[in-house]
């Protein structure tokens, strides 16, 4: 009779651990499938981001900048002419210069 | 009560013995027929019929391996590769309505007889209707619901900078293999590996579980050159103008950073788009600057002067009488433009004048000669790993007749490539050591090998800027707040074994700011005929407007005072004065 007992508690549990395998499993599944989904869709930004970044390059090639600058906002190089170059030593220098006669107007 | 069949039931019925053994018989037969094919699935098809099973539930998954990006030294795309969809059909599967048909070849922008065409090789089982299409049409011809017709996703390289850094970079094929340039030479670090996965899905397809990593997908590696995009853009538009301005057959510019051998810039004329596969022809396809030869002229003068003086035979104060402009080797005749009368090693390479040039060069031994252009790289490939770099002319100096000296040393019958010329004059902007040339970006300090003492360096370094001086070859070399220093080249072009008397090949190459050398540029334009073909006319001009930007967007601080320098402007002192 009390091996009938422990035979049956034995069942019980061996049911138990069967619904608990079926529920992990699923449980597994189903996460799985969250995964792959996440898998997707990095792979996905991963292909946005390269767009983006083929975009952006395009966008700063220098002809198209050089393009725009050009004719649009009707820019210019300046000429060597118009170009002044200031070497932050005699600058430094001349701007004494310059306050000295500053003073004595 | 008992029920009329008990009643039957009562009755015994004799059987014959025979009969319940037989039956048992049979029974244990068909156990036994039973236990042995079992043991036959189980046993001997245990193998395949799992396999059969696993057929219905497991899936072998490709991972897709991205091809690596080029980038400049800064970080700037020269290529990338962009996912592109292609439509396949399965003949055998493909049911297709008129209407759907219409609206196939106007998304596809295809003949719909051609489509039809397609479909109908009733023996094929694949066959592509278009190769990478955008994937928002594929979107749209998938919307189309059209049974029998698929989609693969395939990688399409883009290239933004186009033309400009073409020849540098190359191009790809439709199955993603490098066919040309950088994309051939770096071909097995850019490619990536596919992976593949086995995993089990259900029955709506869905992957539910991972079961084991076949092979893991290997990503293509980036490679990060050592172009600076910004001064390729430049070099590339100066030398497009010069060679339409002069109607020039063809060009080449190279740009060198003067302490690493790193290549800035390279770039030719005429060029081909990437982007559009119909542009590319064999002539556009080549890189000239690295697999044509040429022979250069003046622009080598300076390496037997320099050898010369590194021998102790002159001083840069040595003088040479070359009147009256010509002078007999054997039985040729070696020619100046004009009477230049005395002059000192110095004022040769600054006038670049042919007879001066021979005279020192037949007093060295062949030997000597041969072995300064030996070790300044000449006759040999540079070693960039581009394919197809060419080794250019340099013949056994045992077997050189006086002549072949002496025109030697003013760049005839020596052919070399521009890059070599280029690398060459790193011997000047190093203190005499040679720089390996790279296309790749370099992180460490580079190995050189030392060819000429950093006196004699310096000393042909004064040189060479003399020839950019009033009094020089190339005043139009000079670039405004910089010292410049470089050599032109104006040779006659070899055809047919004979020099042509009215084509030329004008090069200049040079370095600036002489101070601290920073860059190196080396131009060459063939056959310009648009009236002037003088390298310091043709080729100075491109070599000052592209080392005058390079300069600037490197930052490069001024060696020297700009012709215009003013301090401060007028408008400035008024609001000081205020």
């Amino acid at each position: 009779m009390i091996l009938f007992r422990f035979n049956l508690i034995l069942i019980a549990l061996l049911v138990i651990c069967a619904l608990g395998v079926v529920t992990i499993q699923h449980e597994a599944r189903k996460l799985n499938m969250a995964w792959e989904n996440e898998r997707k869709t990095a792979r996905k930004l991963q292909i946005e981001w390269g767009k983006l970044q083929l975009e952006q390059s395009t966008l700063i090639a220098r002809r198209q900048i050089e393009y725009a600058a050009r004719e649009q906002l009707n820019m210019e190089i300046p000429s060597a002419n118009s170009v002044q170059i200031i070497s932050a030593k005699k600058a430094d220098e001349s701007r004494w210069v310059v306050l000295d006669n500053a003073k004595s107007y | 009560m008992l029920s009329p069949i008990n009643q039957h039931a009562t009755v015994q019925i004799k059987m014959p013995a025979g009969r319940a053994r037989m039956v048992l018989a049979l029974l244990i037969l068909g156990l036994i027929g039973l236990l042995m094919r079992a043991a036959y699935l189980q046993g001997l098809q245990n193998d395949f019929l799992q396999q059969k099973g696993e057929a219905r539930y497991s899936r072998i998954v490709e991972m897709s391996a991205d091809r690596g990006m080029i980038t400049d030294r800064n970080g700037e795309i020269l290529a990338i590769s962009s996912p592109v969809a292609s439509v396949y059909a399965d003949p055998q599967a493909i049911t297709i309505t008129p209407a759907q048909l219409k609206e196939l070849s106007e998304l596809l922008a295809m003949d719909e007889a051609e489509i039809e065409r397609r479909i109908n090789r009733e023996q094929s089982r694949f066959v592509y209707l278009k190769r990478q299409i955008v994937p928002e049409i594929a979107e749209r011809i998938h919307a189309l619901r059209i049974p029998g017709i698929a989609f693969e996703t395939e990688f399409k390289r883009y290239y933004p900078e186009g033309e400009g850094a073409a020849h540098v970079v190359g191009f790809t094929d439709i199955n993603d293999q490098g066919q040309e340039g950088v994309e051939r030479g770096w071909n097995a670090v850019l490619a990536g590996e596919m992976g593949s996965r086995r995993v089990l899905k259900d029955n709506k397809g869905r992957i539910i579980e991972d079961v084991e990593n076949i092979r893991a997908p290997k990503p293509g590696q980036d490679v990060i050159l050592s172009l600076d995009r910004r001064i390729q853009h430049i070099a590339h538009r100066e030398l497009k103008k010069a060679v339409a301005v002069h109607k020039a057959k063809a060009g080449s510019i190279v740009a060198l950073d003067a302490q690493t051998g790193e290549v800035l810039a390279l770039t030719n004329f005429p060029v081909y788009n990437p982007n559009s596969r119909s542009s590319i022809n064999s002539e556009r396809i080549r890189n000239r600057a690295l697999i044509d030869t040429f022979e250069p002229g003046s622009t080598l003068k300076p390496f037997p002067v320099a050898v010369a003086i590194e021998a102790g035979h002159v001083n840069p104060n040595t003088r040479f009488q070359t009147s009256p402009g010509t002078f007999k080797v054997g039985r040729s005749v070696i020619r100046d433009v004009r009477d230049k009368g005395v002059l000192s090693v110095a004022e040769v390479i600054q006038v670049s004048s042919n007879v001066g040039m021979v005279k020192i060069a037949l007093s060295l031994p062949p030997q000597t000669l041969w072995e300064i252009y030996s070790n300044t790289g000449f006759g040999l490939p540079v070693g960039t790993g581009y394919p197809g770099e060419a080794n250019g002319l340099l013949r056994p100096y045992n077997r050189w007749r006086p002549v072949e000296q002496a025109t030697m040393s003013f760049g005839h019958g020596i052919s070399v490539s521009l890059m070599q010329l280029a690398r060459a004059y790193t011997i000047f902007t190093t203190g005499g050591e040679l720089k390996p040339v790279t296309l790749e970006k370099q992180e460490f300090p580079v190995m050189a090998q030392r060819v000429i003492s950093s006196k004699t360096a310096l000393a042909v370094g004064r040189m060479l800027e003399m020839a950019t001086q009033a009094a020089g070859t190339a005043p139009l070399a000079r670039v405004n707040g910089y010292r410049v220093a470089g050599k032109t080249g104006t040779a006659h072009k070899l055809v047919d074994g004979k020099y042509a008397k009215d084509r030329y090949i004008s090069s200049f190459v040079g370095y600036a700011p002489v101070s601290n050398p920073r860059v190196i540029i080396a131009v060459m334009l063939d056959e310009p005929s648009a009236g002037k073909y003088f390298g310091g006319e043709v080729a100075a001009p491109v070599f000052s407007r592209v080392m005058a930007e390079a300069l600037r967007i490197l930052n490069v601080p001024h060696d020297a005072s700009a012709t215009d320098m003013v301090w401060f402007p007028a408008a400035l002192t008024e609001d000081q004065k205020g």
